[in-house]
């Protein structure tokens, strides 16, 4: 048992094979290793969600595994969200709301809402606050934040067509 | 923050970690959902030589139906728990307190078995383990061995699973005809509870057949309320009963004093929520 393993990740619909102590954990990976900078950490203490990514789809915090344990599985972060430049209605619903202030929770709050929308599509406003619960908004933007995900379930955002513009400031952001 | 480097095993069988367990030393940690090593390990107050993870074992993750009992893999998520369809129709006490458990994406990664073996007083799947009457199995080398909740969890952090041993699988009975509810005291979202009450009862007509009522964060380890299930035993069911019975809660416990609230104060929220538990147990 080497201090150095072999791992292959799918990350963001691209397999990467990697060296790796197994000690790098997983948000390092990302953001170190593979340039995947759109995950953030904050706390790195399991309390604020800014690390969140999905893991086979479902939403965990990337600075509370290690890299070792995403071998051979799939991993979603903020940047495999849009396809073809085209924001997902989730970020979209966060744009036009206006659901960020300083814009550092984002991603997080953005992949936990995905899972949270997989889980339970029509959610309560407390629902979704409940479901909110592992990030954290220091900005205390919160209403604009349970606004989006409301809309983005409702399907009460604007068409892509009309926010290109909108989707490419946003994602600058993210 | 950077934990400690460490040698990394990932078996995929149940006998294949035992193996590795057996030969790796004093210094070594199992690993399962990581949502409490993890963050001691990047603390460095953990700094095993090697950790074995546990998250490849297919044998151990899943709920299966077992006659007059579940079968809770050790490795099942918190998520899981919380939703699986056999857990909400057979001890839905289980479900109601998994659903409590720090915050969605934690719940995700961390296990049932995890937590239980982790034995926080503080934590949410102790409490209602031992209301339910659980049984533990635990993987040796010299093979299997069953514990009952009442001799499990033996004190801060510490239970009846020994060096070389895995807990493998949770039993718990089936409880047709009850009602259940966790009822959990916090101040903030994602805190660990300050007090909180598991309660399963059973209801005959208009009285209390039996309750069952786990206590956590009352000792270093969950208790049974026993004064308080031996009070509603037969027992009309009105609200007058249920106060009566449960001012004694607290009855045998022994909590901690801390930032969260002093030792009296955790006496009287026992009380207060015991009394909450077993009115929407009840149904009242």
């Amino acid at each position: 048992m080497a201090r150095s393993t072999t791992i292959t990740v799918e990350v963001d619909d691209v397999s990467y094979t990697d060296d790796v102590e197994p000690r790098l954990l997983l948000v390092q990976y990302l953001r170190e290793r593979l340039g995947k900078t759109g995950t953030l950490i904050g706390c790195d203490t399991t309390n604020c969600g800014a690390c969140t990514v999905h893991l086979d789809g479902t939403s965990v915090k990337s600075c509370t595994m290690f890299a070792v344990q995403a071998d051979g599985r799939r991993v979603t972060t903020i940047e495999g969200l849009a396809r073809d430049g085209k924001l997902t209605p989730l970020q979209r619903a966060f744009h036009e709301c206006h659901a960020l202030q300083c814009g550092f929770c984002t991603p997080g709050m953005i992949m936990q809402s995905a899972s949270l929308l997989q889980e339970n599509p029509h959610p309560s406003e407390q629902e979704i606050r409940e479901g909110l619960e592992g990030n954290l908004c220091r900005c205390t933007g919160y209403q604009n934040i349970v606004a989006a995900v409301q809309a983005a379930a409702d399907g009460t955002t604007t068409s892509d067509s009309a926010t290109e513009n909108g989707a490419s400031e946003t994602a600058g952001v993210a | 923050m950077i934990p400690s480097a460490f040698d990394y095993a990932a078996p995929e069988t149940l006998a294949e970690a035992l193996s590795l367990l057996g030969s790796a030393g004093d210094d070594v940690k199992l690993l399962a959902g990581g949502q409490s090593l993890i963050p001691v390990m990047k603390l460095r107050l953990a700094d095993p030589s090697m950790v074995i993870d546990l998250g490849r074992i297919a044998e151990l993750s899943g709920v299966r139906d077992d006659g007059d009992a579940l079968l809770i893999g050790a490795m099942t998520p918190h998520h899981q728990v919380a939703t699986d369809p056999l857990v909400a129709a057979h001890v839905p006490l289980l479900a109601k307190a998994a659903a409590t458990v720090a915050d969605p994406q934690v719940r995700h990664r961390g296990t049932f078995g995890g937590a239980l073996v982790h034995a926080d007083p503080a934590g949410d799947l102790p409490a209602p383990a031992l209301a339910a009457g659980a049984t533990f199995i635990i993987a040796g080398p010299g093979g299997e061995r069953r514990v009952a909740a009442a001799d499990f969890f033996q004190g801060y952090f510490s239970t009846a699973v020994g060096d070389g041993e895995i807990l493998t699988h949770v039993r718990v009975p089936k409880y047709t005809g009850w009602g259940a509810h966790y009822e959990k005291f916090t101040r903030v979202a994602q805190q660990w509870s300050i007090v909180a009450v598991a309660a399963m009862v059973r209801v005959e007509g208009n009285s209390i057949a039996e309750a069952r009522i786990g206590l956590t964060n009352m000792a270093s380890t969950p208790l049974r309320a026993t004064a308080v299930e031996e009070a509603l035993a037969g027992s009309p069911l009105t609200l007058e009963a249920i106060t009566a019975a449960s001012a004694h809660a607290a009855e045998g416990s022994d909590p901690a004093s801390d930032l969260n609230g002093d030792a009296a104060y955790r006496k009287h929220l026992a009380a207060v929520l015991t009394k909450r538990a077993l009115v929407a147990a009840a149904g009242l």
